[in-house]
């Protein structure tokens, strides 16, 4: 077994005859916070599906905690939240409290819901994501920040020790993403959780992350955010060399 | 109207389709696959027609069809996975071609009453069947609710956490081919996928939470076939459309009142 905590050896992948990843190798180790990033249709969220299981590669090996991800059965231990829950349907019945405790809950039926173990530990993931008044909520009336939080806390409820978010700030306000960023850096410090984020936005993400991979025309760039790196080099051998790069503070 | 052994019958029957087919619905809704209740009600219609054809019993042959096409629909869903509704109209075409030859055969005259339901006299073998398999429906979603909401909600997350989404979601469709089979009699085919749909409707209007939405969608749904089957007795109208007038009621006084109290008039 490799002590890395996700491992992508050598994958490729391709939607029919487009190559969309070419022999891809990453490597993310425990407390790392990796950045996923690049320009549109980069393959970002399929490289995020292929780490978790959703696809299958064509070529190369993926492993999650040491185990190949075809083995894997220890899915207590990922968090995963999707694209799809930013569509979060508006009227969709449910509240904060049941949307939480729906991964504890796998194995029960109707009855046996939310015992006093389970609302203990649903209390306490949404104390963690500093959410616990709005329990009773509807997750459609909430903001989208607050909606973020729900779902890190449904992703945190079994204790995983590593998170997967694909773009969870689309259409959250400035203000939130702060918020949601300190929120991270609370997690990987009282609980050691090992973040792997897809995001287009390359400004913010790379000052918070300590590990950065650009994905472009299905090759992967790695930088080490912890060594000094060349800002103006990774956009031009992500987006071109017309691109620009301005710096201002307001 | 109680002291008739055939409208007692019918009611018993009623409430148990007024119990399984919003529940069906409810996750159907939700999942945005309510059109589904429809592909199979027609596919319904053409086992019906067989059974009547062949002297058997039409509402066995007609779970048959169903069952078969709902495992079809899976089947072709995967397939297709990104015109996923391309499978309900493949299927649907197949039901209502073959009703309509089957039907053309001849010695298919009730087949009216597959239509539009009817309140004929129900046997006690029949309501024994349907006891029976209404149990296993709403035994079935009351033992796997938690999965169904998660797939319901949250399907990729749900098959991340463990559970067995493919097997799941195949299960369900036999469980709705099943609803819409049982409800046949009474509803009639044309209106099977209203009476999973319109209480559903009621209960996003007023649910709080995810369970209290499924109670909802049952109590609108228990309630629209008693005043339906009431109404069409006393005044011998189409069972089918009387409660599906009655569930479309509910619906609009929900939002009658829902837009009185948001105006304050």
């Amino acid at each position: 077994m490799d002590s890395y905590m996700v491992s992508v050896e050598n994958v490729s992948f391709s939607y029919g005859r487009n190559k969309v990843l070419d022999n891809v190798s990453l490597y993310i180790e425990e407390g790392d916070f990796a950045g996923i990033i690049g320009p549109n249709g980069s393959a970002k969220t399929t490289l995020m599906r292929l780490m978790v299981g959703l696809l299958k590669p064509d070529k190369g090996c993926i492993k999650i905690l040491g185990e190949n991800i075809e083995d894997f059965k220890d899915f207590h231990k990922i968090g995963y939240i999707s694209q799809n829950v930013r569509d979060f349907n508006q009227m969709f019945p449910a509240t904060v409290e049941e949307v939480v405790g729906a991964g504890l809950n796998t194995k029960r039926g109707f009855i046996s819901r939310n015992k006093r173990d389970d609302r203990r530990k649903i209390d306490e993931v949404l104390k963690k994501v500093e959410m616990i008044d709005y329990k009773k909520w509807k997750v459609g009336n909430l903001s989208g920040g607050q909606k973020q939080r729900v779902f890190i806390a449904r992703a945190l409820i079994n204790n995983p020790k590593i998170l997967f978010m694909d773009e969870p700030l689309v259409g959250v306000d400035f203000d939130s993403q702060n918020k949601f960023y300190s929120l991270l850096d609370k997690l990987k410090r009282d609980y050691n959780i090992t973040i792997v984020m897809v995001s287009h936005d390359i400004g913010i993400i790379s000052e918070k992350v300590n590990k950065l991979f650009c994905l472009s025309n299905g090759k992967v760039y790695n930088h080490d955010l912890t060594k000094d790196i060349d800002g103006a080099g990774i956009l031009k051998s992500l987006y071109g060399e017309n691109v620009k790069l301005l710096l201002h503070k307001h | 109207m109680l002291t008739y052994e055939f409208m007692r019958r019918s009611l018993i029957m009623g409430v148990m389709i007024g119990i399984i087919a919003p529940s069906v619905g409810y996750f159907l809704v939700l999942r945005r696959q309510s059109v589904i209740g429809d592909t199979l009600s027609h596919v319904a219609l053409s086992g019906a027609a067989l059974g009547m054809l062949t002297n058997s019993y039409p509402v066995f042959t007609a779970i048959l069809f169903t069952v078969l096409a709902s495992l079809g629909i899976e089947g072709l869903r995967r397939k297709y996975r990104h015109y996923a509704e391309l499978s309900l109209s493949i299927i649907l075409s197949a039901g209502v071609g073959l009703a309509s030859i089957l039907i053309s055969l001849g010695n298919t005259q009730g087949v009216l009453s597959y239509l539009f339901g009817s309140l004929s006299l129900v046997s006690l073998e029949e309501i024994i069947l349907f006891v029976v398999l209404s149990v296993i429906i709403m035994g079935t979603i009351i033992f796997l609710f938690n999965k169904l909401f998660y797939i319901t909600f949250d399907e990729e997350s749900a098959y991340l956490s463990g559970i067995a989404t493919n097997r799941i979601n195949m299960f369900f469709s036999v469980l709705v081919a099943l609803s819409v089979a049982i409800s046949m009699r009474i509803v009639g085919v044309l209106l099977i996928s209203s009476l999973m749909v319109i209480p559903v409707a009621a209960s996003l209007l007023v649910a709080k939470s995810f369970k209290s939405g499924l109670i909802y969608s049952l109590i609108f749904g228990v309630v629209s076939v008693i005043v339906g089957l009431t109404l069409s007795y006393y005044l011998n109208l189409a069972t089918g459309g009387t409660i599906v007038l009655s569930a479309l009621t509910i619906l609009l006084i929900i939002i009658v009142f829902q837009s009185i109290r948001k105006t304050g008039v």
